[in-house]
């Protein structure tokens, strides 16, 4: 059974596009103004990766849910669905 | 691309569909629009499916839909650590036409559900977003899309777009949604052979159960988790609302992963091989959050209006009956050549006479104190289990002194007059 959350995410099928589909609006807000990064825990594909100084956005992971973009509390994050047909690919449920 | 349409139906999920298939079946020229690669590629739901509503669309669709089992046995598992109380109800005639409800993959059920509606004469495009309304004047024509020369236009534009409901959102419909407003939930698939769920489920062929969680499985945040039974696999899945998560810092995985590991789960699930894993958001606003629905030339439908019973995990039938309702309002604003706010709102009306608006109305409290009052979930759920371990554990303690004593400890955390207000509250919320 898939345990960590590599193994869950390479399970699922990624139709990934060339260009990110998640934006982190201003970089200087996560660095100076949020102490508590929380997208780095609730996003559910660990798609939000904080690098000492800067987000890291794997937006290639990313199952659309939408959560980033009304969990963050600076609503510091551009959202827009992958380009038709791009993205993840669900497969079974 | 410049061709016109009856109607533009945005997104084929359970609302979208099946407000493109009725719209078809009256003879309306209808385009479905997908974003994903196949209808279901983009949805995701824990597994229920209401033959109810389902019905009213497809009659006897359970004769040729891609469905995994007919549910005859409804569990509820109240967790604590190392123990849980549990009721259910098990009935052999759900297992028999008409059947009550059933276990659904939904990427291999839309998919089936949107090529009926393609039947019935409306066109399909998939892998195609869509990025916004083309308005008028104050009027919605049509839909702008991610295709090169990608507008399209119609008298009226169905926004069945999911919980994120980005195209009601720029029309100005409702405000960006709220962490307490939305669910985060995540499951997989789990496959395991047939004959073995068959035995640990105790249900015979293509009989199936669900299974509610409440309690540890959460953390104590307002959620719920769930087990159900497709035909040789499981789903399992958990989720609370997002500032719940938020709040108890919870990695939603590793939420999974604890539930999985629940010494009362994993018997059940031991063995079980994951296929794949899914995270989605379930709009649980309740009736508080139902944005404008309807405007000048747009109807808002399923998901994308929050139309979530969260209490009874009711979403893909109210997706289903507001999609139908749609389709109904739009062949006879047809026949009448109006498609304004005015002769629309008769789908606004007619949603809230409906089952979906009286049973919004009846929980309009409940998600709002159930977050505020966290020892619904954090307390007595442990408490029903201390109290029936206390009264059901043979330790030469006579009955009446075990009754004071449970009696005691549910009220030695909150006091007598606490837990009456809670009960009155909870009451409340619910009735």
């Amino acid at each position: 059974m898939a345990v960590t959350i590599e193994e869950k995410q390479y399970l699922v099928r990624f139709n990934c596009d060339t260009k990110s589909h998640l934006e982190v609006k201003n970089h200087d807000v996560c660095a100076t103004k949020c102490p508590d990064k929380d997208c780095t825990i609730f996003c559910p594909a660990d798609v939000y990766k904080w690098e000492g100084d800067r987000m890291f956005v794997g937006y290639e992971g990313c199952h659309e849910c939408g959560s980033c973009r009304i969990g963050c509390p600076f609503e510091n994050i551009k959202w827009e669905y992958p380009k038709g047909g791009h993205g993840i690919v669900f497969r079974l449920a | 691309m410049s061709e016109k349409f009856d109607v533009i139906v945005v997104g084929a999920g359970p609302a979208g569909t099946s407000c493109a298939y009725t719209c078809a079946k009256n003879g309306l020229n209808v385009l479905l629009i997908e974003r994903g690669e196949f209808p279901g590629a983009k949805n995701v739901m824990g597994g229920i499916l209401y033959r109810k509503q389902m019905e009213e669309i497809i009659p006897e669709f359970w004769k040729e839909a891609p469905l995994e089992r007919p549910v005859i046995e409804q569990r509820f598992w109240f967790l604590d650590k190392e123990s849980m109380v549990t009721t259910s109800y098990k009935g052999l005639e759900w297992g028999k036409e008409p059947y009550n409800n059933f276990t659904v993959l939904r990427a291999k059920f839309d998919k089936w559900f949107a090529q009926k509606a393609v039947e019935q004469g409306a066109t399909l495009i998939n892998e195609t977003v869509v990025t916004e309304c083309i308005v008028e004047d104050g009027k919605v024509i049509g839909v702008r899309t991610d295709r090169p020369d990608g507008d399209v236009y119609a008298d009226v534009v169905v926004l069945a777009d999911g919980v994120n409901s980005l195209l009601a959102k720029k029309l100005g419909f409702h405000k960006e949604w709220k962490p307490d407003q939305v669910a985060l939930t995540v499951m997989e698939v789990l496959k395991l052979p047939k004959k073995t769920i068959n035995e640990r489920f105790n249900v015979g062929e293509n009989q199936g159960v669900s299974i509610e969680i409440f309690g540890d499985a959460t953390k104590g945040a307002l959620g719920t988790a769930f087990l159900y039974t497709n035909q040789d696999s499981l789903n399992i899945g958990v989720g609370t609302t997002l500032s719940g998560m938020i709040k108890k810092k919870m990695k939603p995985h590793k939420l999974l992963n604890e539930l999985k590991e629940h010494p009362m789960v994993k018997p059940y699930i031991e063995g079980g091989e994951t296929v794949e894993y899914l995270a989605h958001l379930i709009p649980e606003g309740g009736y508080k959050a139902i944005p404008k629905l309807v405007g000048d030339g747009v109807i808002v439908t399923g998901d994308a209006a929050q139309f979530v019973n969260a209490i009874h995990r009711e979403g893909s039938n109210m997706a289903m009956s507001s999609g139908k309702i749609a389709a109904e309002t739009i062949v006879r604003a047809k026949e009448v050549n109006d498609f304004s706010e005015r002769t629309l709102d008769v789908y606004r009306t007619t949603i809230y006479d409906s089952f979906i608006g009286k049973d919004l109305k009846k929980y309009k409290d409940a998600a709002h104190t159930f977050e505020e009052h966290p020892q619904y979930f954090e307390q007595y759920v442990p408490l029903m289990n201390q109290a029936m371990n206390t009264f059901f554990t043979v330790d030469g303690t006579a009955k009446w002194d075990k009754q004071k004593k449970i009696m005691k400890s549910l009220t030695a955390g909150r006091g007598k007059l606490g837990v009456a207000k809670d009960l009155y509250r909870a009451w409340k919320a619910v009735k």
